[in-house]
């Protein structure tokens, strides 16, 4: 088993969810996040005064997933996600030891 | 298309099988208003004459209700051809007094949203508190020092210390002669209404202090500030002291309640420093912006809303001129204000921020609370025109100056509230007798007297308590350090 972290943009998400949808994944788990890469911050003004905002705020797609569904998912995050300028975000790829569905106590591939 | 006329046979039966029954079966009345609305008028005057009559008739033989009537015109005594205005006088006064109690609300939402919500649970607590406060010290010692009477002894015109009130319906409080049409209200209106206003001038200097001021600090310094200094220079103007001797003209308090506020908060503000963070090691500017909007935007216009009843309520009647009056130039200030401040800031500093624009508004508010009534519509834009610029530059330049004011309090009614007072004299129309001489001697004494008295006790405070947290729990966050509480505990 694989787990996959994507940092994405917030307004992609649908799109994302809807691609991993195709593929027949249908479980995971996103959090608010903000970070930055190279995508530089911006400048606000705030009653007269600029101050820079280096963080941008993204969203942590977290999916588990069997080796061999773990291709065609990767194509689906990065397909959906991209727009081609910067800040598109990232995909990590991570062992998993070990996955457990608390209702039942299904281990491995089936807790997937 | 299938689904619409679905719900429309749906709604048209439930009107035709639920609706009309029930509609016939109540009295008469009400059987006529299922016709067409010309019917329905033209068919209930007569109905309600017929029952009129048949009332009289009953009451004739049964000494009822109009005999009641006439008990409360008998207490009204000589007064007794003003009653019905003075009932729709005082009737207006207390939903005025409710209106300016809104204000509260206004104004708690409005440093919640502009501040971190860290900090949130104090902010909260300390604006229900001062209402609280206000209103309690105004029953025990304010209203009777803020307007002594005749006898405005000791100092001649400066200085009385009043009593707890006490039956304020009592001696004829309750009829027209209380006040006649120049205060067309109870007592205990009189009261009420003075009450509402004496606690937002405390809350003005809550906004200036948040994020960094001591609970127990700020709490005995609003209770002394809204006990004993806001009565006694209130009484200076409206209880009949020096400046009412002087032919100052104040409709509302732009001086007494938002200049006292503006310059009290400047006083604290000094004394007590910056937020951390707020300026780098440079002297640079680095903004800490609030964290609702909504809140923030939400608390201005029901400031705005509440101030309808704090000018509105001023006209201390129902009389329909002044009243129309004021309710127009408020308006239009404030609304003046939004664009002026919201333009100014998209022309000077290159995007168009909310919380000037918001600001704005209640720059124009105060600015029109000291001359609403003497003003023309026009007279009245231009107020609230020159008070948006006027408040952008000074939360611009008092920020620049080190003055760290998270929600531009020492701006809206400091800087605004001295605009309000000369606006006064150059905006009024014939025969409003304001002198620019007086106006100019009468808001310095009140700015001068906020700032002394503020100074003082918050020096000593500073000197013997201290009036900061510190700088571990101001980090925390004084929710954390001061409540032992979160304002947003789930995880949301």
């Amino acid at each position: 088993m694989k787990k996959i972290e994507a940092i994405i943009k917030p307004f992609k998400l649908d799109e994302v969810k809807d691609a991993l949808a195709e593929v027949g994944l249908a479980g995971m788990t996103v959090t608010e996040v903000k970070g930055f890469g190279r995508q530089k911050g911006h400048t606000e003004v705030y009653r007269g005064s600029e101050y820079t905002v280096d963080f941008l705020p993204k969203i942590k797609l977290e999916i588990v997933v069997d080796e061999a569904q773990l291709e065609e998912a990767s194509k689906a995050i990065i397909g959906a996600a991209k727009t081609g300028k910067i800040g598109d975000g990232k995909v990590f790829i991570l062992p998993v030891e070990e996955a457990i569905r608390i209702r039942t106590d299904e281990t491995g591939a089936e807790a997937v | 298309m299938k689904a619409i006329t679905h719900k429309l046979k749906q709604s048209l039966l439930i009107w035709l099988f639920v609706i009309l029954p029930l509609a016939g079966l109540s009295p008469t009345l009400m059987a006529d208003d299922e016709a067409a609305p010309p019917e329905a008028e033209t068919t209930e005057e007569p109905a309600s004459s017929d029952t009129e009559e048949a009332e009289s008739t009953d009451e004739e033989a049964e000494a009822g209700p109009v005999d009641d009537y006439q008990g409360l015109l008998d207490n009204q005594g000589e007064y007794a051809p003003a009653f019905d205005f003075f009932t729709t006088s005082m009737l207006w006064t207390v939903i005025a007094a409710a209106m300016v109690f809104i204000m509260h609300l206004g104004f708690s939402a409005l440093e919640v949203g502009l501040t971190r919500s860290k900090n949130t649970v104090n902010i909260l607590f300390k604006n229900a508190f001062i209402i609280s406060i206000g209103l309690l010290t105004y029953a025990i010692c304010g209203f009777n020092t803020h307007y002594p009477g005749s006898e405005f002894d000791a100092a001649n015109g400066w200085f009385s210390w009043g009593s707890m009130i006490g039956d304020l319906n009592g001696d004829g409080g309750d009829t027209w002669g209380y006040g006649g049409l120049s205060l067309a209200m109870t007592g205990y209106g009189d009261f009420i209404f003075q009450a509402m206003f004496a606690a937002t001038a405390a809350t003005i200097v809550s906004g200036a202090v948040a994020e960094r001021v001591k609970l127990s600090s700020f709490l005995i310094f609003a209770t002394l500030l809204v006990g004993v200094a806001y009565p006694i220079v209130g009484s200076w103007h409206w209880g009949g002291g020096v400046l009412e001797g002087m032919g100052f003209k104040d409709f509302a308090g732009s001086a007494v309640v938002h200049a006292f506020g503006g310059f009290a908060a400047l006083a604290c503000v000094l004394i007590l420093g910056p937020r951390k963070g707020k300026y780098d090691s440079d002297g640079n500017v680095k903004p800490i912006p609030g964290h609702s909007m909504p809140l923030a935007a939400v608390g201005v216009f029901l400031l705005w809303f509440g101030w309808y009843g704090f000018n509105g309520g001023s006209v201390l009647s129902a009389d329909p001129g002044p009243l129309g009056l004021v309710f127009t130039t408020t308006s239009l200030a404030a609304a003046m204000g939004v664009v002026s401040a919201g333009l100014i800031s998209w022309v000077v500093f290159s995007k168009p921020d909310l919380s000037m624009a918001l600001n704005g508004a209640l720059a124009g508010l105060v600015g029109i609370t000291a001359n609403a009534d003497i003003v023309t519509p026009m007279g009245a834009m231009i107020i609230g025109l020159v008070a948006g610029v006027i408040v952008v530059f000074s939360v611009a330049g008092l920020e620049k100056l080190k003055i760290d004011d998270p929600v531009g309090a020492i701006s809206v009614h400091g800087t605004c509230g001295i605009w309000g007072i000369l606006a006064a004299y150059f905006f009024q129309v014939e025969g409003s007798g304001v002198e620019l001489g007086v106006q100019i001697k009468g808001i310095l004494l009140v700015a001068i007297a906020a700032f002394a008295f503020s100074a003082v006790v918050f020096g000593v405070l500073k000197a013997t308590i201290g009036v900061r947290v510190s700088d571990e729990e101001e980090e925390e966050g004084l929710d954390k350090a001061e409540h032992g509480a979160e304002a947003y505990p789930d995880f949301n």
